[in-house]
């Protein structure tokens, strides 16, 4: 193969309800980032540059759980946290608990390069984007009505939002669902302790190869639906939500504690380099095989221009791009 | 093998000059944490629950940079953070950015048994240590006259604090090192006489052959606030699962672009290496241009050391009763 490759995704976990043309809005958003991101690697654009490009576009624009349209804690706020991750070297920037920046993904790459550090949060990362002079807007910017009213719903369901299920006591694994909570809409499918109708997909996510086999990641969200202040997940988190390499890139989306105790992307990129998998062989296995009880989902490429996907969840919002002209959308 | 067996490490990184009283005074709370912790498995305990009491010891404890003792920010305060993982069932907590918390292991260990979440951080973590009712006190608590000084030393030497060194564009690998002062060891920019050794940790694996992990940190002598470093990171600068138990210590940012921890059981998972085999080659080959070192237990009962810096502060118990601590 060879050649460039990008893939892009808005969140795994999908309501199966979802209206026709919410589901259009998703492919449409999808399609247009994804052709921003192919441009920009036909131009010859390096993978950390497009990552970071295409990441902005998704958190500015208000569908995908982002920048506008994060999901909102449980008083009501928004804080934001993103990382970056540039295969070539494994730098890496991240932040997290940002509540005025416009672009995440972008004081992710800032502190990066432009910082002593790998990750700053909160107080010290909203200072560290003024003096920047990063795009800085009111908190109220983000929320949207329709997150308002998720969140309403959220709190009357009156479930307790788990990252994942406690184990009962004297059982062995992780698969005992002792601690789900409250409000389980009958039969239905949840996620993180919550119906899928009220759940937000979390997170967007792009990761790409470039002209010259250089892979990068980037991961930016709002987070999970009436968290605690201060609540951090997965996407901030290298080798969790996104990683880098030489081989590879991942950017992972689901349910933040089983994303974190499997170290989801950094684990792809082990099954390749110690296991001598195939990047989509990495992927199907770190899906089956690391999660437990966790639902969640992944887009990759390698540096050989392949892409590829993974998700025990019902639907991913994703899509991909190749050098040769393929390019798709989907949802299911 | 098989049977328990217990490592701590208080820091990797010692300036060769330190004297020999502190050296001493290392080795005794060394020692006594140990001490703690053996007999915590002799009795019976799990491997979660001693990790926690002993890194509690050395939190305690001015002599190491983790609770009281811990490193200044650039605003002369305490910012603290922790992270504990449990290999039975890969269950995981963490917190940053405390300011109160007398002990951050032990909040971190709520956030994974009595939140809905994994990981918090800053006021959110700090409220949560409310709502829990846990021990807390004023920040000044934390602060001790020698680490005052250190940080005006580190100013003074007017380096910038990196986590890495960053790599000259059009170079390929991380080597390059841009702001070094001239000869003499370096760790994080600093020269190795002011830089505070980060970092307090504890793996054990107990008679059922769990393991566990937790480490505790000050984090950076003159970082940024809000700076979060590896401790507190699942997969960094901790880690635990069926096979093993990692605890990192060193430059935070090679920690987590290696994902040190989790590294080494991925290598014995997926590569089949023992347990030294793959500290070894998880230090050697992870790390390019960083230093770092780790404390590592199998599910057998083994203990490893890894360090590429010159000295870690370290000490492990078996049950067999070998007990061994150094530094260098």
């Amino acid at each position: 193969m060879g050649g460039w490759a990008i893939a892009v995704h808005g969140g795994a976990g999908v309501d199966p309800c979802l209206p026709a043309e919410r589901q259009e809005e998703a492919r449409r958003v999808l399609s247009r980032c994804l052709k921003l991101g192919a441009a920009a690697l036909q131009a010859g654009l390096t993978a950390v540059d497009v990552v970071e490009m295409v990441v902005r576009e998704l958190e500015t624009d208000p569908v995908f759980n982002s920048g506008r349209g994060s999901a909102l804690t449980r008083r009501g706020t928004v804080e934001m946290e993103a990382s970056i991750m540039d295969g070539r070297g494994r730098r890496c920037g991240a932040v997290s608990g940002l509540s005025t920046v416009k672009n995440p993904v972008s004081l992710a790459r800032l502190v990066m390069e432009r910082s002593p550090h790998s990750y700053l949060a909160f107080d010290g990362a909203e200072d560290f984007a003024r003096e920047q002079g990063v795009e800085t807007v009111d908190n109220s910017y983000f929320i949207t009505e329709e997150n308002v009213g998720m969140l309403k719903l959220a709190k009357e369901a009156n479930s307790i939002m788990f990252d994942y299920r406690v184990p009962i006591p004297g059982v062995d694994s992780c698969s005992a669902s002792a601690g789900l909570i409250g409000a389980k809409a009958e039969g239905g499918l949840q996620m993180n302790g919550l119906p899928i109708s009220i759940y937000a997909p979390e997170t967007v996510g792009c990761v790409v190869v470039d002209n010259n086999r250089w892979c990068a990641a980037a991961t930016s969200t709002g987070g999970l639906m009436n968290k605690m202040s201060g609540r951090i997940g997965d996407s901030p988190l290298i080798g969790s939500g996104t990683y880098a390499c030489d081989v590879c890139a991942v950017s992972c989306t689901g349910e933040g504690e089983a994303i974190i105790r499997s170290t989801l992307a950094r684990d792809v990129a082990a099954l390749m380099e110690y296991k001598g998998l195939s990047l989509q062989e990495a992927v199907d296995y770190a899906i089956k095989e690391r999660l437990d009880e966790g639902k969640a989902g992944l887009i990759a490429v390698s540096r050989n221009g392949e892409v590829a996907y993974g998700f025990n969840t019902v639907g991913m919002f994703r899509g991909s791009a190749t050098q040769d002209g393929f390019m798709e959308v989907g949802i299911w």
